[in-house]
């Protein structure tokens, strides 16, 4: 191994300078706790999306015509079908468990703050990427939702004002999703967003290692380092941080697996019903919604009374996401510290966005029943807890810049090193 | 104290979150069919004499008219436990080679021209609408003098489709609530008025195995897949405690 | 700094066994992934075994099937045809068929189970063509000495009635024998051994 590593050093002497920068001489705070294995979590998702990915490709038939049964010729006909189209399948819903709690770690640990801003903005670039990604990839399998639920999406862009009806035409390529639509979300799924993804997520993380990782006690490690330059709460990437996140893969992956191999649909959540009834423009299944993870924002889009004002609202509810490292203003960095206020509206905030979700996804009626009797106006109590949930949303991120512009934040001491228990 | 209201807080919030997992996941599935609450089905898809059963009844009783077409004989052999000579022989009505899909043998043109539309593909149906559901539908049926067929169903009101089971079932009629106002009469429950050549313990049963057949056709994957599955978690289960223990190793040097 | 001393034995150890148990899980992983490119179910029913009649086949007569997208001759060879068949060993590049592909129960002088009815895979081992049937012994513009075969008109190849390939032309190999096997006397099953055979 080490002639082999000594022959690839005498011809591009990159790769091992490389290879110490990013793994054995990366070092990274020694007081990461579970919220930092979401990172290397969706890296692995990454790369099983990819791979389950090119193999769909494999025997997928990309045609309006042909789509629906080659799906099927995959689940049935070809060896082990099931298992890579399942494997693919969960992975895209696990990949927005992880990014979701992922985003949620750097929330929590103000990892958007300074000198960490464009780390953020990277993420957030990779998270609207794989939004679309993932949305193409549904309307790939030609089901019923996959065509009703590109109808509805792809109609929001009507909205825009001037050119709405022409920009609904130009990306469907006709007057309703059909044939062109699906090929070219074929080649957008299957080509062009993974090489942008792939592409933002090498810049995601060139852009951390040239600042180096936070961590949950806000700590600026480089601030203490011992005389050969080495952070003293810092510890080599490889191979402490390499083994953990092993350690921690294996658990990731029994709960993969114990999905793929037992529950692959998640009573309908992973991979809806409606899905399993080939398109037809003529049958719109009884609840249009998206999948799970579109849940918190399809449910602000219908909370808002007026169509425009909708997808406005969807628009910013993301967009919003983008200026949280220039909306807080405090210079504490982490949770532990912060003041009570920001614990609590953080708090609020992971609630209201898990009830938004529920209203996306039509829990919500099943609820009111429940709670109110049969006889509830659902819509009506639907709509007002929704828009409280809508205010409490945006709520958060003006709480939080005013919180911190206008100093009324009261934080803790932030220590000079890392603690190593919470 | 402010260490311990953290840990509080955070354990709180873990359970809060964890007691919204467990709504999504008790609240009833989002079938195709909204409106669910429809009795158990109580089949056991893993009960291979029960999918021989069911599979018996379906050529005998659906394949007339409606096709498995993703599903192959050799495919329902594999799955059932038969050999390819009991399916050619007992199973194979439509003249289809083993490797064949199950396709029915009446043309679309002439369906349409007689129900009014053409009986669909039930490969996924399951997929689609629950076993639940698909239970509950093969149960209700009642004969209705209004409908085209003579037959209608509480489950899916004036569906274009006959019952071709009625000789086992018997014969049901709806007992209807009185019509208040200006709208139609709706109806109460149904009665078998005629009975069949089966008790209706032996019906439920019947229907149950055609239930379990038609679930297996949606994911034959299924039993496989729960097999290897069991053997997976074990193998990751070793893997990770070789894993930890590896990691603990070398994480003796961090302090 | 710490005191206790790295147990590198320890340490080797595990590394050592948790990379095997982790490659092992990516190989066995790896499988599934490969056999997914085996014939799918589509594929083995598309080449599924052919029956067919050939009960009104007339002496002298060849017919051609399909069977995995490849065409099968069947000749009804006559006596005469039969007969020429052990003379023309000598002009032959490989009389007893020890290169060429054909089942066991077909390695022999008539490259057949019955001597009257000659299967084969229709394709010549040259380039690929389809040779024409030249059935009838009488002189031929490229043989004068024809006593009846295959003649494949890309490149000239010929072959006798046994699909044997003379010497002297492009074409390497007799021509393939497929499985078959006589499900009575009036039909043929190509694909399938008869039972009991190697």
């Amino acid at each position: 191994m080490r002639e082999l590593m000594q022959w690839f050093e005498e011809r591009t002497p990159g790769l091992g300078a490389v290879y110490r920068k990013h793994m054995t001489e990366y070092y990274a705070p020694k007081n990461f706790n579970v919220m930092y294995y979401f990172g290397s979590f969706a890296l692995l998702v990454l790369v099983n999306q990819i791979v389950t990915g090119i193999f769909l490709t494999m025997f997928y038939t990309p045609t309006a015509a042909g789509a629906f049964d080659s799906v099927q010729y995959i689940m049935r006909d070809v060896h082990w079908g099931w298992l890579v189209r399942y494997m693919h399948e969960t992975g895209a819903s696990m990949f927005f468990i992880v990014v979701y709690l992922h985003m949620f770690r750097g929330l929590m640990y103000g990892s958007f703050k300074k000198p960490r801003e464009l780390v953020w903005l990277l993420g957030m670039f990779i998270f609207l990427a794989l939004m679309a990604e993932a949305f193409m990839g549904y309307v790939l399998p030609w089901g019923n939702m996959s065509f009703w639920g590109a109808k509805v999406i792809i109609t929001l862009f009507s909205a825009v004002p001037v050119i709405g009806e022409q920009l609904v035409t130009w990306i469907m390529g006709s007057f309703v999703p059909s044939d062109p639509t699906l090929n070219r979300f074929f080649a957008l799924h299957v080509v062009a967003l993974p090489l942008v993804l792939l592409l933002l997520v090498v810049l995601h993380l060139g852009a951390l290692h040239e600042v180096g990782s936070n961590n949950p006690d806000g700590v600026e490690i480089k601030k203490h380092k011992d005389p050969k330059g080495i952070p003293l709460d810092g510890i080599a990437f490889h191979p402490y941080y390499t083994l953990k996140d092993l350690a921690g893969v294996g658990v990731f992956l029994i709960i993969c697996a114990i999905i793929i191999f037992f529950e692959p649909t998640v009573g309908g959540f992973f991979l809806e019903h409606d899905n399993s009834i080939p398109a037809n423009d003529l049958v719109t299944p009884a609840t249009i919604k998206p999948v799970w993870y579109f849940s918190p924002f399809y449910a602000i889009l219908r909370m808002i009374p007026s169509k425009g004002w909708g997808v406005v609202f969807l628009a910013l509810s993301i967009i919003v996401l983008f200026l949280v490292p220039w909306l807080d203003r405090g210079k504490v960095k982490s949770i532990r510290y912060r003041g009570v206020g920001y614990k609590v509206a953080l708090t609020i905030f992971a609630i209201v966005f898990i009830l938004l979700a529920a209203i996306g996804a039509d829990l919500t009626p099943g609820w009111i029943v429940s709670i109110f009797g049969p006889n509830a106006d659902i819509t009506t109590i639907e709509n007002l807890f929704g828009r409280i949930l809508v205010v409490l949303y945006f709520g958060f991120f003006v709480f939080l810049w005013a919180y911190t512009f206008f100093g009324w934040e009261k934080t803790k001491p932030v220590p000079e090193r890392v603690t190593t228990h919470a | 104290m402010h260490k311990s209201i953290q840990r509080t807080a955070a354990r709180t919030l873990t359970a809060l979150l964890l007691a919204l997992v467990v709504a999504f996941a008790a609240s009833p599935s989002a079938f195709a069919e909204e409106g669910g609450g429809y009795p158990e089905a109580n089949i056991n898809v893993h009960d291979q004499a029960s999918l021989q059963r069911g599979a018996r009844l379906f050529m005998n009783y659906c394949v007339g008219c409606h096709s498995l077409k993703y599903v192959r004989y050799s495919q329902m052999a594999e799955g059932l436990g038969l050999t390819e000579q009991q399916v050619m022989d007992n199973l194979d009505f439509t003249g289809a080679k083993f490797g064949e899909p199950i396709v029915s043998a009446m043309p679309e043109a002439d369906a349409e021209k007689w129900f009014g539309k053409v009986p669909p593909d039930l490969s996924l149906e399951v997929s689609a609408k629950g076993a639940d559901w698909v239970s509950a539908y093969l149960k209700s049926f009642y004969l209705d003098p209004a409908t085209n067929s003579g037959w209608n169903n509480t489950v899916f009101p004036n569906v274009a489709m006959p019952f071709p089971l009625w000789q086992l079932q018997g014969e049901q009629v709806a007992v209807m609530n009185p019509a208040e106002g200006g709208n139609p009469a709706t109806v109460k429950e149904l009665k078998l008025a005629h009975p069949g050549s089966m008790t209706p313990a032996q019906y439920d049963q019947a229907v149950r195995d055609l239930t379990a057949f038609l679930a297996w056709v949606s994911t034959p994957d299924e039993a496989v897949r729960s097999h290897i599955g069991a053997w997976v978690v074990l193998y990751l289960v070793l893997f990770t405690l070789f894993a930890l223990v590896l990691k603990k190793e070398y994480w003796k040097d961090v302090h | 700094m710490a005191d206790e001393s790295i147990n590198k034995g320890r340490r080797r150890f595990l590394t050592a066994s948790t990379a095997v148990i982790g490659g092992a899980g990516l190989i066995i992983t790896a499988i599934p992934f490969v056999e997914t490119w085996l014939p799918s179910a589509r594929a083995e029913s598309a080449g599924a075994p052919v029956t067919v009649a050939i009960g009104k086949i007339e002496p002298g007569q060849m017919v051609r099937y399909g069977w995995r997208s490849q065409p099968v001759f069947v000749v009804n060879r006559t006596p005469e045809q039969l007969q020429w068949l052990p003379k023309q060993d000598t002009r032959l590049r490989d009389p007893d068929s020890k290169e060429s592909d054909q089942p066991k129960y077909c390695q022999n002088a008539t490259r057949s189970i019955k001597p009257e009815w000659m299967v084969l895979i229709g394709i010549c081992t040259h380039l690929g063509c389809v040779p024409d049937y030249k059935g009838e012994v009488r002189p031929e513009p490229f043989d004068p000495n024809w006593k009846g075969g295959f003649y494949c008109p890309c490149h000239h190849s010929r072959y006798d009635l046994a699909a044997r390939v003379y010497q002297g032309v492009p074409a390497p190999l007799n021509m393939v024998v497929p499985p078959y096997h006589f499900v009575d006397d009036t039909h043929i099953q190509i694909g399938v051994d008869p039972k009991g055979a190697a």
